[in-house]
């Protein structure tokens, strides 16, 4: 009874999360003249196994999230709450170990990874921080272990970081953040660096070491597709704030904001015969600046659907049913 | 008729520390008037240094087009001075990189360079050409386009200074235009923006495209025809309709594969190209994707195979039959 409780109990609850960022002005003293929303109220919940796909344009915010789920980034208002514990005022200390249980993968991992430590090191670095192993000997085996779960060769340990292609750092890092066998990774755009004969390979070790270590996910990422590929629920972020939120079904087969509804017209589909039936229906204008984002809904100057209330009104995240939330005044 | 651009056996070779390398390696292709051609790729394959060598911008040393010509309205670029080719570029051959951040000069205003290509090759005086960059930025949709010639590129989005790139490359109205990867920096809203307008645009003025990139989305979307490569070589060539419905050359079928599309079924695993693409100053003897390709013979090892046609212009440089011509993403 009491185990199936915690298997339901959500891993990861995340309510009116705001990260502002100040702007400072002046020469020698500095005051803040404004602040950057970068993060302004957003909720979720996360189940354990359970992949949620964060997507959205440059400056919405999603990468800004996901550092703040992970305590890397000050938070201005509301709450983080993993595995039932408020974590949102912890202190360095008090977030030691639950840093142990969540990790992060990099989008790219030369620039994460230290190029003049060994592999074997890098994966080991981890472990001395928190504590783990011992012993040398311990922690190098258990490097090597994670190098074969990830798919590299155990041998490949001793090499450094520049010996190998893209494809591979990238499980290096992957490596590095299952070191402290994690629960919840976040991936902030892991295979948007990488080519794509190469992305489908890391995405599908994603999903496998979901299966054997039901690892939970925030895949941070801006292509659609991959998203749609290995997340459950997609949320939609636009200027700091979900859109929409729904499972992966029914966000991309009837996606209601009018938002997500550009976004996966603006996606083309690798097939001519395909591309050449679908209506061509740009959205105008580009992403507002997150400095004096608009008064009302946020998408309204860019909205085919926008009318006098959504210049004055923000609308709030409605339920549509099946899960399936939605803010947007017309939806 | 002849062909707006031939392109034979060009090869353009860099010299690294270890060793040479042929970036470009005996790649051959045509453009008639008014079409796209996609040259699609990854990093690596050479679509980038086909697209410089074609404008004769390979820095030398360490880069040198060691064979090949470039017959363009029938005249081959190859052999023509510097001087005669400085009077080709951005006249009847255009040109738009991928970071018009930084092919923009950040000191002068938008509009002198926009204009400057008038001034450059039709003579017109820098009060006229800076009148022309308002005409053409209000071409390239440029919201109060007359007054933004006096701005900077640093006030300009991302996406406003591609169009502003967009507008100098059709200052001239060229007759060909390449884009290398035009949209990679920016999101996919705009990116569908400045590929639409880019598309519009040339079907007005009647100018071909070439249009480099790896998204095979935005091939299918945009482009007439294709060429893969791989390697420094083209692998399969055709019209983008038989290319998605009967990919033939084993790397062309990986690639459409390995993709998840936004209307895939939901479940499936993705199917990767296993390993990496090669070295290129270690290139095999062989076919250069032997070692990646799941149908590969003990022959595909030793000779290098070349384009042959698999019927009606459809061409791949494979020695491996394909079964069928079941698209692999059925």
């Amino acid at each position: 009874m009491l185990d199936a409780n915690v298997a339901d109990a959500p891993l990861l609850v995340v309510e009116d999360l705001k990260v502002h960022f100040p702007v400072m002005a002046g020469t020698l003293f500095q005051k803040q003249v404004a602040s950057v929303k970068a993060v302004d109220g957003v909720s979720f919940t996360l189940k354990r196994g359970e992949t949620l796909g964060l997507v959205g344009e440059s400056g919405c915010g999603k990468s800004t999230t996901g550092l703040a789920i992970l305590r890397m980034l000050d938070i201005t208002g509301g709450r983080v709450v993993f595995d039932g514990q408020d974590i949102t005022r912890h202190d360095r200390a008090a977030m030691r170990p639950i840093r142990k249980r969540m990790q992060m993968v990099y989008q790219d991992p030369f620039g994460s990874l230290n190029p003049r430590m060994k592999v074997v090191d890098l994966i080991a670095e981890p472990m001395i921080v928190h504590d783990i192993l011992p012993n040398f000997a311990a922690r190098s085996d258990r490097a090597r272990e994670l190098l074969a779960l990830v798919g590299l060769r155990p041998d490949m340990a001793d090499r450094y970081i520049h010996e190998f292609s893209g494809g591979q750092r990238q499980r290096i890092g992957v490596a590095r953040a299952l070191a402290m066998s994690p629960e919840l990774l976040i991936c902030d755009e892991p295979v948007s660096a990488l080519d794509v004969s190469i992305q489908a390979q890391i995405v599908n070790l994603f999903q496998d070491l979901q299966q054997t270590l039901g690892l939970t996910y925030v895949f941070v990422a801006h292509d659609l597709a991959v998203v749609r590929h290995i997340s459950d629920r997609i949320a939609v972020m636009y200027l700091g704030r979900i859109v929409e939120i729904a499972d992966r079904e029914t966000l991309y087969k009837r996606p209601q904001h009018p938002y997500t509804q550009a976004l996966l017209a603006a996606v083309p589909i690798p097939d001519p015969e395909i591309e050449a039936m679908r209506p061509q229906v740009a959205v105008s204008g580009e992403v507002p600046s997150a400095l004096r984002p608009p008064p009302g809904c946020r998408f309204h100057t860019r909205c085919p659907r926008a009318t006098d209330v959504c210049r004055v009104d923000e609308p709030a995240l409605r339920d549509l049913g099946g899960g399936q939330m939605v803010s947007c005044h017309h939806a | 008729m002849a062909k707006l651009l031939e392109v034979r056996n060009l090869t353009t070779r860099f010299r690294t520390e270890r060793g040479a390398v042929m970036a470009v390696d005996d790649v051959s292709f045509e453009v008639d008037a008014g079409e796209t051609l996609a040259i699609v790729g990854e990093s690596g394959s050479g679509k980038s240094v086909t697209a410089l060598s074609l404008m004769r911008l390979i820095p030398n040393p360490p880069g040198e087009i060691v064979a090949g010509s470039i017959l363009f309205e029938g005249q081959d670029l190859l052999k023509l001075s510097d001087a005669e080719m400085q009077a080709v570029r951005g006249d009847r051959i255009a040109m738009i990189f991928q970071e018009p951040m930084t092919s923009l000069n950040p000191s002068l205003t938008v509009g002198l360079q926009v204009g400057e290509p008038v001034q450059l090759h039709r003579g017109a005086s820098w009060k006229a050409a800076f009148a022309k960059a308002g005409e053409l930025l209000s071409r390239v949709r440029i919201p109060d386009a007359k007054a933004r010639v006096e701005a900077y590129p640093h006030q300009f989005s991302g996406g406003m200074r591609q169009r502003a790139m967009i507008a100098m490359a059709l200052a001239c109205q060229p007759k060909l235009i390449i884009a290398d990867e035009p949209t990679t920096a920016l999101d996919v809203t705009v990116q569908s923006q400045i590929l639409s307008l880019l598309k519009e645009l040339t079907r007005e003025t009647g100018a071909a495209l070439i249009l480099i990139t790896h998204d095979l989305g935005v091939v299918a979307r945009y482009a007439d025809r294709v060429s893969v490569m791989y390697a420094g070589r083209v692998v399969e060539t055709g019209t983008a309709r038989e290319i998605y419905k009967k990919p033939q050359h084993p790397y062309t079928r990986g690639l459409m594969a390995c993709v998840p599309r936004l209307d895939g079924a939901l479940g499936d695993r993705l199917v990767p190209i296993e390993g990496s693409p090669p070295d290129l100053t270690r290139l095999p003897p062989g076919c250069a994707f032997a070692p990646r390709c799941s149908v590969a013979q003990p022959g595909c090892l030793t000779a290098r195979p070349v384009l042959e046609d698999v019927g009606g212009g459809h061409r791949k440089a494979c020695f491996v039959a394909v079964d069928s011509g079941v698209p692999v993403h059925a």
